[in-house]
């Protein structure tokens, strides 16, 4: 009988409006920031926070970018990647012409950056629907994948066409390059991906994310409630390029400390639907599952071998990593399309009757 | 003023100047359309029949040719011989494979996803996708092939033509993949129009439910229909290996059947053909004389680029059917 | 009501009228040369057997087709061509035959979207979900949830649209289009596949709704003992002419009309 509703009774409706109207929601919300904050931090290697919470922050953050283009408003996107190499070369390139402003500043500009872009290649949304909106999409991941290493400007004319990341601080402790420790690294990205995730949150569970939501499900009707469809499906495009853009910088900046020609391409941006589609499309609790998921699953294969005994090369296991996610993604639409976040609400339900069946 | 000029000038005037390397350009354009048109071929077959949008329709392409060369290697070194014998029966153990997989999409993808959106099936052919590279590359391993074109019998060698005061080479293997692309879209359209199976195959595709109302069972339709665009895939897979290696990048050059079923129209058979040549011809034309101004390697997006600019002025594609939308 | 022209229109004037209009499908002629009027406050059927172009009327009065012939004057001004969107604007609001609700989302917000065109707090309060934006939200939610108690639907309110009962579902899309407070309300077959429980509640809904709001209200409606209970005048529509036009008494002695429904060559 822990997690039920019963006797918490609100009087106004601003309360009933809130995002987290349960008690025992909030609390859990508590536990898990202090488990991020405080926990992680302190318990956690350096190999877990470095190639393990960060990555998949990085990629939670991601997830949600494609969540509201295509989770909430409908809009396929197979030009994910592309977009985070926006923000990711926007924010060299900044740093590189301003490197007295803070970077977390430009982090955020890169953002704006990448969301002029991703409006762009946006325009053409209005007559085209479904599939041929991944084509516009498809044209922007292959046109930018092209200008990153075509255009050496945007690398600063650097022989390898690599970046590498120069030295940035923050209240005087460096946060990126090659000085950064993993914590300082880790509690940037980790206050950047609770701020950008609570003003998703914002977003989605008003009237703008209900106008998304009315688009996806039958934008004919919408256009007859008054919903004006382009502007609605522009300010999607961009607001979730400019996540896609943070999300870029982020990770050049604060994860890998540089990038290279094949960072953005066209398998990272399907490695993001995965996570979409496995953690929940229209989640943002399922970003969190499907990049949690997706990014664990194979370290978790590279290590089980070694727990159960058995020695395999470990290109055998990466190809058994394309089976088993192949093969889960059909089970998971098979199963449930909703993904882990509606396992997770039904555990929930299941949870608000608990002990009794139902 | 310059840039304009080289725009829009200085490449008609190459064209003119050096016609023999236009032809062969142009050549070049149209050998790669009719690749990509087979690929198309293969989308078309299953969204028609299916409406399902088979995004793993380029790794089948390449999953096929690897069975092809492995089984055939395998025979070798049980000691088939001679070499076309060998490549014969690998050829028709690999047109069962292609069955076993139709029938293992059917049972364990279509059937417990019959009724979902279309858009779930398009995410479970991902899935699809993902699996069989790994798959591929698991038993084949993920070096380049060579495929077995000479015990196959497949012409050799070009046809050299003194024209235009130079020399136009057209390779005797591309010539046989636009006759066979040729042969296999007149097939298919005839067997889509004329026959019993080919209307079952439109009512499928129109709504599962009606269909399975008048008694046309989804199951067979499904086997037959992914089984036929696995051997496109194979005939495909063949074509392309005996130009260039089997590997597995060719899974990304197949998602350029979008932009030509785009031109094409998803449901136009005679469509993927047209709009697999012009994709083909116009990112040829495009790389060679437009490039140069960009930076080598616009091919790599040149495509999407014109299916984009087609969409904004006619979204149903050249052949495609007219959707009016009811409410 | 003030119409854009800035006259006043008074109850029992054309609020919406409809002059010779002709739509056409390719070769299918769906409305040829049809001409009504709607008055302001009056509740309007339109009847007629299948295929006599009456949902392509409504689709046609609130602009989602444009017809090549005629004109629409809404509220004293004239069009050719309207926008749906613009519709909306203007206070047109209307229900579907297969109904159109948005099934990611619960009923309540289902409803709150009716809202959207009244709801204007800028993206950046939006972004933190808190004072104006806030203070927004709770307005109109107050403005739905009197909405919901009026049509009864307060214990489902939270429950998502695509698991309801289709009389439910029905309801909900009324409530949507009601959220809109429109000045002329299109029903399309609101009572379709209802009991007759259920037929009685909408029925009072629909006259509710016309008291107590001043709604115009026309409807596309089969149970004829539901257009003659519920009109004030009655349009009848037949392979896409007009063939009878007046009160309930009139339109159910016309022998146009008793052929039309009887299927006798005409």
């Amino acid at each position: 009988m822990l997690y039920r509703e019963a006797g918490q009774f609100k009087s106004t409706y601003e309360a009933d409006a809130a995002v987290f109207p349960l008690r025992q929601d909030r609390i859990g919300i508590a536990v898990i920031l202090v488990l991020a904050f405080v926990v992680i931090p302190l318990t956690g290697s350096s190999f877990v926070l470095s190639s393990v919470m960060i990555p998949i922050l990085v990629f939670s953050l991601a997830a949600i970018a494609l969540n509201i283009l295509t989770g909430y408003t409908g809009l396929i996107s197979l030009g994910t990647a592309g977009f985070m190499g926006v923000g990711g070369y926007a924010c060299y390139k900044l740093t590189s012409a301003f490197p007295g402003i803070n970077i977390l500043v430009h982090i955020a500009l890169s953002g704006v950056f990448a969301a002029g872009v991703g409006v762009l290649f946006g325009l053409p949304s209005l007559r085209i629907k479904g599939f041929y909106l991944a084509v516009a999409t498809l044209a922007a991941q292959f046109f930018l994948s092209w200008f990153f290493i075509r255009v050496p400007w945007i690398y600063n004319y650097n022989v390898s066409g690599a970046i590498e990341v120069p030295t940035r601080t923050l209240f005087g402790v460096p946060i990126t390059g090659p000085n950064a420790t993993p914590m300082a690294r880790y509690y940037v990205v980790l206050g950047f991906v609770v701020v950008m995730t609570w003003l998703a949150s914002n977003l989605v569970h008003g009237r703008i994310g209900r106008m998304w939501m009315a688009v996806r499900d039958m934008d004919i009707a919408a256009e007859l409630i008054g919903i004006r469809l382009y502007p609605t499906k522009l300010l999607a495009f961009a607001v979730s390029s400019f996540y896609c853009g943070v999300a870029g910088a982020l990770m050049v900046f604060l994860w890998l400390g540089a990038s290279e020609a094949d960072s953005f391409n066209i398998n990272q941006s399907f490695l993001i639907l995965f996570m979409v589609i496995i953690g929940g499309l229209g989640s943002l609790i399922g970003s969190f599952f499907g990049a949690a998921f997706i990014w664990g699953l194979p370290i978790a294969m590279r290590v089980a071998p070694e727990y159960l005994g058995l020695t395999i090369n470990s290109a055998t296991v990466e190809h058994l990593q394309f089976m088993v996610v192949g093969a889960l993604i059909i089970f998971f639409l098979i199963v449930e399309p909703h993904g882990l976040a509606r396992l997770w609400q039904i555990g929930k339900q299941k949870l608000r009757v608990w002990p009794f069946p139902y | 003023m310059d840039i304009l000029y080289q725009i829009f000038i200085d490449p008609f005037v190459q064209m003119v100047q050096v016609p023999d390397l236009f032809v062969q350009t142009l050549w070049e354009g149209l050998v790669s359309g009719v690749l990509y048109a087979l690929i198309a071929l293969g989308f078309v077959l299953i969204f028609k029949a299916s409406g399902v949008f088979n995004f793993a329709q380029g790794i089948m392409v390449v999953f096929a040719a690897l069975t092809l060369i492995g089984i055939y290697t395998q025979l070798r070194g049980w000691g088939v011989r001679p070499g076309d014998l060998a490549a014969f029966l690998a050829l028709f153990i690999t047109v069962g494979v292609m069955f076993v997989l139709a029938v293992g999409v059917e049972r364990l993808m279509l059937r417990p996803l019959v009724n979902q959106p279309d858009i779930i099936l398009f995410m479970a052919t991902f899935g699809l996708t993902y699996f069989l590279i790994g798959l591929g590359e698991l038993v084949f391993g993920g070096e380049p092939k060579v495929m077995i074109a000479d015990d196959l019998h497949l012409p050799r060698g070009s046809i050299d033509l003194k024209i235009l005061g130079g020399l136009v080479s057209l390779q005797k293997i591309d010539i046989a993949a636009a006759v066979i692309a040729s042969i296999m879209v007149a097939t298919l359209a005839v067997f889509f129009q004329r026959t019993r199976i080919g209307r079952a195959l439109r009512a499928v595709a129109d709504s599962h439910k009606a269909a399975l109302s008048v008694g046309i069972s989804l199951e067979q339709i499904w086997v037959i229909v992914w089984f036929a665009a696995g051997i496109v895939a194979l005939a495909t897979g063949i074509m392309w290996g005996a130009r260039s290696n089997v590997s597995f990048a060719l899974q990304i050059i197949a998602l350029k059947a979008l932009p030509v079923l785009i031109l094409g129209g998803f449901t136009s058979i005679p469509g993927a053909i047209v709009g697999g040549v012009i994709i083909g011809v116009g990112e040829k034309l495009g790389e060679f004389y437009w490039g140069p101004l960009l930076g080598s390697g616009i091919e790599s997006w040149l495509a999407y680029f014109i299916a984009l600019a087609f969409l904004l002025f006619r979204p149903q594609g050249l052949f495609g059917e007219r959707i009016i939308e009811r409410i | 009501m003030r119409s854009p022209t800035g006259n006043e229109i008074a109850a029992g004037e054309a609020i919406l009228s409809v002059e010779n209009v002709s739509l056409a499908f390719g070769g299918v002629k769906a409305i040829s040369d049809v001409s009504l009027d709607i008055r302001k406050g009056e509740i309007r059927a339109i009847i007629g057997p299948n295929g006599a172009g009456k949902t392509s009327m409504l689709n046609v009065i609130n602009g989602f087709y444009t017809p090549q012939k005629g004109r629409i004057t809404f509220k004293g001004a004239t069009r050719t061509k309207m926008r749906p969107h613009e519709a909306a604007l203007g206070g047109i609001a209307r229900t579907f035959q297969n109904v159109a609700l948005f099934r990611g989302m619960t009923a309540l917000d289902n409803i709150m979207t009716g809202r959207s065109l009244k709801m204007h707090s800028n993206f950046f309060w939006q972004l933190l979900r808190h004072g104006p934006a806030m203070r927004e939200e709770v307005e109109h939610r107050k403005r739905v949830e009197d909405i919901i108690e009026f049509l009864e639907i307060a214990h489902i309110r939270k429950v998502p649209v695509g698991v309801l009962p289709y009389g439910l579902q029905k309801r909900v899309e009324l409530g949507r289009a009601l959220a809109m407070e429109p000045d002329l309300l299109l029903l399309d077959e609101p009572m379709a596949g209802m009991n007759l429980e259920e037929k009685e509640d909408m029925s009072r809904y629909v006259l509710d709704v016309n008291n107590f709001y001043g709604t115009t209200i026309a409807l596309i409606e089969h149970d004829m003992g539901v257009v003659m209970d519920l009109s004030d005048r009655v349009v009848v529509l037949d392979y896409g002419r007009k063939i009878a036009d007046g009160t309930p008494d009139e339109v159910k002695a016309n022998k146009a009309v008793i052929d039309a429904y009887l299927g006798v060559a005409h």
